[in-house]
């Protein structure tokens, strides 16, 4: 029996899962993907948010901006790529200005520091490529760009490190109270524990229902992204935002942690909690909404998109212990600012687990640090030599559009969360992000997975499931001159 | 830092070429560097018949063609660096390589020659929506899972663009027994090889869709099916011409990309049209002492162009690292005129071309009766008739060198299609 099941591999639960770890407690982080980070933590827009936006005293107010303030130990214990480069809203006319007030106003009101409304010279002084006719923007120094998978593996590594479980592939099918706790049953075993906290995303309302709440829903909204070539990083030094709708907070053109350009998403309301499919009306009106910020934003430089789910339960995060059993900590509803609160959540729900009856004292040897895959592209070619002379995998680059070295993915393949499939491995070591999307470097990580797993080429998969990548050997076919 | 005469970045049709004529032509000290375990480029997946019917006068497949030109380099004691990547080259031609031996190295280059050849061009700069399942390919990497790994990549398969390899690898496919239901291409005629479309597509019955293209995938771990449509003459899809094909596996074949990201960085110009190096009649880029050839340079149908090409950069390679190559500005400017799409040289230097000049061009639509006309500043030098031009085959003009000495003092050269017949 476990002291503490958490439901989801999300960032937001695997922030939990880290946060639990410092504590003497037993801990198993179940996701029904083969990786964590697998839904909506993979397709976001990937900001750290100042925190302007949230209605003051809402719990999307507080937490955003008790993240924004963890994110930087956070990214630096765990070794995440953080870059607190700022953010900014544009007005494009007076409407926009009087919006552009009152978020100044709401933020101060939230606590965030720094806010200032900067004019038109500043703006395209800081800038360049944003459209002529914005004619002000609300800056806030604090809002930054983090690579949200890297932060919620770095995460659930770190609590692997320090004792926690992980266990993919476990898709929950029922939830049994019992006098000790519950029995959490997966698609491969019952998990008994003390304690559950639901971190399950778009399926949050689902799973709470296994034991009786009914008292939230969750309504994925869709949000579709494209990416540009790293040789168009050029158009946006900062986050870019339009003045936001009733549906979010628009279409923003931000740089990555990586170099690219991300633009979207747009926001449209779904009823399929596994709808990831992009729509060309909605690749369309993505670009051009960008357009409006940075006209010079053109599909002939997307190298990929995609589409990515917001957990919408009405207007703030339902954070709380259920009403039906104490024991049992709702964490639903996290949509934007969802990533940059993650940290402030995993401590609002340690301590929800407290005020519930689990007691712990601290990990006298807790270890705070992780360290990433070495990034041979983004080293100096003393440390590249380093690298290489102490193992000479590193000297032989797999991935030519991202310069990965067979040294990260085999690094990436033997982490503390064994990277298994093409996406798991392309997460970590971002072999295949590049501009030729994997049509290179491919078969090469195939083959190298093959043989440090043992896993048979024609069984790999691209993220898990039945997803395999091949069919089988050749001549296993019919023959051309045997069809009927 | 070591120093070598030509290095030649990029072991396949054009870098064995040009490193063999580096050698032909006197230099001494010449070496490839290749990113792959072994020469050949994608040659060696390429194990169709078709190749070297020009220079060879015989058909031979990919990895043939490529073992001719491996034995030659050997004979002609060409150096080759294998299974290592090229990180940088500067203005000045200093090139940083890194392998699993060596480490990092910089190597000194009297003259270079990029040879890099292509990359295909995905699924994401289309951007084609839909899901994001396992089972879509561009048709090179299909061809290496199954000519070099042994493996099937689908069994029901649509087929998305009409380059050459995507007509191959649906041929190849058939013959392993896989289902390939149709082709579909966006363009009202096929960007590849009359022969590949009669000998892949047409011998198997595999229907090619002319206007059509995929506007939707889907499918949440392998690809279920795409949904495909006939588009209008501004390429957008006509609603109501959608229909559901059930596959398994979605090949692209929609065209090729120069791979320029080394080029790009140590400043060679680069043709926005083609995506490659603007070069001379002796393939020198904008950097002196640069070279560029092959794919690289421009997309090429026939291995046998890309090899005559090559030449002619190793050549010239080899007499700049021996200091004797005329390094004054050439005089003719080489132009595109109307219905012609770009053209390959930029520039020609008379006093460094031996006998004759090729011009290597594409038109930009199909054409018939047509004729090319090629003119200088001075006036029109000659028509000549042509029956049927398409833009997947290149078209080319060789000018004799006396010839072109004979009009005088000219500064340009321009190719066109003229449209009457004549």
């Amino acid at each position: 029996m476990y002291d503490v099941v958490i439901i989801g591999g999300g960032v937001t639960g695997s922030c939990i899962a880290r946060e639990l770890s410092r504590y003497e407690l037993s801990v198993c982080l179940l996701d029904k993907e083969e990786d964590v980070a697998s839904g909506t933590s993979k397709a976001n827009s990937a900001i750290v948010h100042a925190g302007y936006d949230a209605k003051p005293g809402s719990l999307q107010a507080r937490l955003n901006v008790e993240g924004n303030r963890l994110m930087e130990d956070w990214c630096a214990e765990l070794d995440v790529p953080f870059k607190r480069m700022g953010s900014l809203v544009l007005a494009f006319n007076d409407e926009d200005m009087r919006e552009l007030d009152n978020l100044m106003r709401q933020g101060e009101a939230n606590g965030v520091p720094g806010l200032r409304i900067i004019g038109k010279d500043e703006l395209h002084a800081m800038e360049p490529y944003v459209a002529d006719n914005a004619i002000a923007g609300l800056y806030a120094p604090t809002g930054g760009i983090v690579c949200p998978y890297e932060l919620t593996i770095a995460a659930a590594e770190n609590a692997v490190v320090n004792g926690a479980e992980v266990k993919l592939g476990r898709m929950v099918k029922g939830i049994r109270r019992t006098e000790a706790g519950f029995d959490v049953e997966t698609s491969q075993e019952v998990v008994s524990a003390r304690y559950v906290v639901d971190a399950a995303g778009v399926y949050a309302d689902d799973i709470a229902a296994m034991i009786g709440d009914d008292s939230f829903k969750v309504k994925p909204r869709k949000g579709e992204y494209c990416i540009l070539d790293k040789a168009k990083g050029y158009l946006a030094r900062h986050v870019i935002f339009q003045p936001p709708t009733a549906m979010g907070k628009g279409v923003l053109v931000t740089p990555t942690v990586d170099g690219n350009i991300l633009v979207g998403p747009n926001a449209h309301d779904i009823d399929d909690k596994e709808d990831t499919a992009t729509t060309a009306a909605g690749l369309s009106e993505v670009l051009s909404t960008a357009r409006k910020s940075v006209p010079a934003v053109s599909e002939r430089d997307v190298i990929t998109s995609f589409a990515g789910l917001r957990a919408v339960s009405g207007s703030d995060f339902v954070i709380k212990p259920s009403d039906v059993d104490n024991r049992f900590i709702i964490v639903g509803g996290i949509c934007s600012p969802g990533l940059t609160s993650a940290p402030a959540i995993a401590r609002m729900v340690a301590g929800l687990l407290r005020q519930a009856g689990l007691e712990a004292s601290l990990k006298a040897d807790f270890n705070p640090i992780r360290k990433d895959i070495p990034r041979f592209r983004e080293m100096s070619d003393e440390e590249r030599q380093k690298l290489i002379a102490d193992d000479s995998a590193f000297g032989r680059i797999i991935c030519r559009c991202e310069t990965v070295t067979e040294g990260e993915i085999i690094n990436a393949i033997k982490r503390p969360i064994p990277a298994l499939t093409l996406d798991a491995i392309k997460r970590r070591a971002r072999a295949g992000m590049g501009r030729c999307q994997s049509g290179f470097c491919m078969p090469r990580v195939m083959e190298i997975l093959a043989r440090e797993t043992g896993i048979p080429a024609d069984e790999i998969t691209k993220k898990g499931g039945p997803s395999r990548v091949l069919v089988g050997p050749l001549n296993k076919g019919v023959a051309y001159d045997d069809r009927a | 830092m070591t120093e070598h005469d030509v290095v030649v970045i990029g072991g396949g049709p054009a870098g064995l070429a040009a490193a063999i004529a580096a050698r032909q032509a006197g230099a001494q000290d010449v070496w490839i560097i290749e990113r792959d375990k072994r020469l050949g480029g994608i040659l060696q997946q390429c194990i169709h018949n078709g190749f070297g019917l020009h220079i060879f006068d015989e058909e031979l497949t990919g990895p043939e063609y490529a073992q001719r030109y491996i034995d030659l380099a050997e004979e002609q004691g060409v150096h080759a660096m294998l299974d290592t990547m090229v990180l940088d080259i500067t203005p000045d031609r200093v090139i940083t390589v890194v392998n699993k031996k060596e480490g990092l190295q910089t190597i000194k280059a009297k003259a270079l020659v990029l040879a890099m050849g292509c990359r295909e061009r995905s699924r994401g700069a289309l951007n084609i929506p839909g899901t994001r399942p396992a089972g879509i390919f561009t048709a090179g990497t299909a061809q290496r899972f199954v000519n070099m790994e042994g493996y099937m990549p689908g069994n029901q398969i649509v087929v998305l663009g009409s380059g050459d390899i995507g007509l191959i690898m649906a041929r190849r496919l058939t013959l392993e027994g896989a289902d390939v239901k149709m082709v579909c291409e966006i363009m009202p005629y096929s960007s590849g090889l009359k022969r590949n479309i009669v000998q892949c597509l047409d011998d198997f019955g595999i229907p090619l869709r002319l206007n059509y293209t995929v506007v939707d995938i889907r499918g949440k771990d392998r690809v279920e099916g795409v949904t495909v449509a006939a588009v209008d003459e501004n390429r957008r899809p006509i609603p109501g011409s959608e229909e559901y094909v059930p596959c398994d596996t979605l090949l692209l074949s929609v065209g090729l990309i120069p791979e320029n990201e080394l080029s790009r960085s140590a400043g060679v110009e680069l043709n926005p049209i083609t995506g490659g190096p603007v070069v001379d009649e002796s393939m020198q880029t904008s950097i002196a002492g640069v070279f560029a050839c092959g794919n690289v340079v421009h997309v090429n149908d026939l291995v046998d162009n890309v090899s005559t090409e090559s030449a002619i950069a190793g050549r010239a390679a080899a007499l700049y690292a021996l200091g004797t190559f005329d390094g004054s500005t050439p005089g003719i400017t080489v132009k595109t005129g109307p219905g012609v799409r770009y053209i390959v040289p930029n520039a020609i230097n008379l006093a460094r071309v031996e006998d004759s000049v090729t011009l290597y061009f594409r038109v930009d639509n199909v054409y018939e009766n047509a004729a090319l006309r090629v003119s200088t500043d001075k006036g029109v030098l000659f028509n000549i008739k042509k029956k049927i031009m398409v833009p997947g085959e290149m078209q080319h003009i060789k000018l004799k060198k006396a010839f072109l000495e004979k009009q005088g003092d000219i500064t340009e050269v321009t190719v066109e299609v003229a449209g009457e017949e004549v």
